[in-house]
């Protein structure tokens, strides 16, 4: 793998960038690999990184439908914390926040990770304590966080309404200030990348049509570039994991959803920080390049379309209107939709399945973006030892059945 | 947008008026308490989530806030139906693929509009 540095830059520049090496090849599919893993987003192409440069397992083909990092990868806001209520949560999304904080050094890829810090507003005495809770929990779990007031929040957002003349005045907020965002395609590009180096096929345009089981263990899968074999195969296909589970013959507590996000006309600096409302019910940041990127609610109905309903749009802004009056004239530039795998707790599924060999890592919802690494570190140490990692073993798909849920509706960012 | 046919009012309404409630004609276990765990965790939390024609609660949320189910394309979107609590679907996905199979006989199907008047 060629190396980025300054010293390449300028080395590159007496050739006018012409010679940079390609980031990944495009291989022919081998009969057999060691792990399959299906979906090339940012959670299945991390997964296939760590699998190489930690378990030493190189014999790894990703299979993708569409292109790389071309779902949710590329169709979320960016936003990453790790301020979540729940012990096994916390836990999950700190070990994501860890390895984000060192991304772009272990890729040598500039992820462009901002921590620029995120603000979970309170509106209501009922958030202001949900706030506290949540601010204590994370503490002892040692992640940062503080409560602020309103004062301090109009001191690290000016452009934000923290007067008492809104119709739902901020009484306060939760504030982590390690939080912050981060360059979508530059992390599929860089595990895609590290991966690839490390001996990894990236199969794209190939599309799984089936899975090949021989009593009760999974032997390999069908695709439309002919069959490959492996004993271990691990999906990780966000909104279509149910669609894969039922080729495999099992359902899932996952139901699909449209979720938007649209992003403004570029302006200039504006916001310092994320902002997150669940009472308003919105959250939006500013990119490098300017767009107001804003999200708010999924559409309740099931979808598979990738887009969503006029009405939440039009919820989504009046949200923002609400946090930030000033931008009530900024014209909106593109909207789009993802597919987001919803479960019942709010909480991903990283687990075995009733296949032998099969493993799922899904459910992520609304908020996978952010733990991308962490989800693919500890989904690779599952698949690379047949059970699963520490951290992720909460996160069976068991629970749905004992009723040991992690219940993070309430400390969402927002309520999805 | 959707513009759905509730058929109690028997009117056309903007979507904004209905709540969607998740997969339809789930049968509670008819003794919980004699039910297994496994049963139970799969009555409340397992979905078939389908790629394809999907049958679904709404209740009509601000109008006459009646429960009824509709049956719809989850790739296009399309409403394929609208039918009341009790009543069974006339669309199923396996309705579909035979009128896609008429349909590119020459045969005219029937199948795709029934229960939505226009």
């Amino acid at each position: 793998m060629q190396r980025y540095s300054g010293f390449s830059l300028v080395k590159h520049a007496l050739s006018h960038h012409e010679n940079w090496q390609r980031h990944w090849r495009n291989p022919t599919p081998k009969k057999e690999y060691d792990v399959i893993i299906v979906g090339g987003g940012g959670h299945g192409l991390a997964t296939a990184y760590y699998l190489a440069k930690q378990h030493g397992i190189t014999n790894v083909a990703v299979i993708e439908k569409g292109w790389l990092g071309g779902g949710n990868t590329a169709r979320n806001t960016t936003i990453v914390r790790s301020n979540y209520l729940w012990d096994e949560s916390a836990a999950l999304y700190e070990h994501s926040m860890k390895l984000w904080e060192g991304l772009s050094q272990d890729l040598n890829y500039n992820v462009m990770f901002s921590q620029r810090g995120v603000l979970n507003l309170g509106h209501t005495l009922q958030d202001m304590r949900d706030i506290q809770r949540r601010v204590h929990a994370n503490r002892l779990n040692g992640i940062d966080g503080e409560v602020v007031t309103p004062a301090q929040i109009k001191e690290i957002e000016p452009a934000l309404d923290t007067s008492e003349r809104a119709r739902y005045p901020i009484l306060g907020a939760s504030w982590q200030p390690r939080g912050g965002v981060a360059r979508h395609d530059a992390v599929a590009w860089g595990f895609a990348r590290g991966a690839d180096a490390r001996g990894v096929d990236l199969l794209q345009q190939t599309e799984v049509t089936g899975f090949k089981i021989l009593d009760g263990k999974v032997v390999g899968v069908h695709t439309n570039r002919g069959d490959i074999g492996a004993r271990t195969v691990g999906c990780v296909t966000a909104g279509n994991s149910g669609v894969l589970a039922k080729m495999a013959g099992f359902q899932l507590p996952v139901e699909s959803h449209p979720l938007q996000a649209l992003v403004s006309e570029p302006l200039k600096p504006i916001l310092n920080t994320v902002t997150m409302s669940n009472h308003v019910h919105g959250y939006i940041s500013q990119s490098d390049k300017g767009d107001l990127v804003i999200g708010a609610g999924i559409d309740g109905y099931l979808g598979y379309g990738q887009r969503g309903s006029f009405s939440v749009v039009e919820h989504t802004l009046q949200a923002i209107i609400e946090m930030f009056p000033m931008f009530s004239r900024v014209r909106m530039n593109r909207q789009w939709g993802g597919i987001v795998d919803t479960t019942p707790d709010a909480c991903p599924i990283i687990s075995k399945t009733p296949v032998q060999g099969l493993f799922f890592n899904c459910g992520w919802g609304t908020g996978g973006f952010k733990a991308t690494p962490g989800s693919g570190n500890v989904f690779a140490w599952t698949l690379a030892h047949g059970q699963a990692h520490p951290i992720a073993a909460p996160f069976s798909i068991d629970r749905f059945r004992t009723g040991a849920l992690i219940d993070e509706h309430g400390a969402a960012g927002v309520a999805h | 947008m959707f513009h759905i046919y509730c058929p109690y009012c028997a009117e056309y309404r903007e979507e904004e008026e209905f709540h969607p409630k998740g997969q339809a004609h789930i049968a509670r276990p008819a003794d919980p308490t004699a039910t297994s765990d496994d049963t139970w965790g799969e009555y409340l939390f397992f979905r078939d989530n389908p790629r394809g024609v999907h049958h679904e609660l709404w209740v009509h949320a601000v109008g006459c806030r009646k429960f009824f189910n509709i049956t719809r394309d989850t790739r296009s979107y399309a409403i394929l139906e609208t039918y009341r609590m009790g009543d069974q679907p006339s669309v199923t996905a396996e309705s579909m693929i035979l009128a896609e199979r008429d349909a590119e006989c020459g045969v005219t199907s029937t199948a795709t509009m029934q229960g939505v008047p226009s």
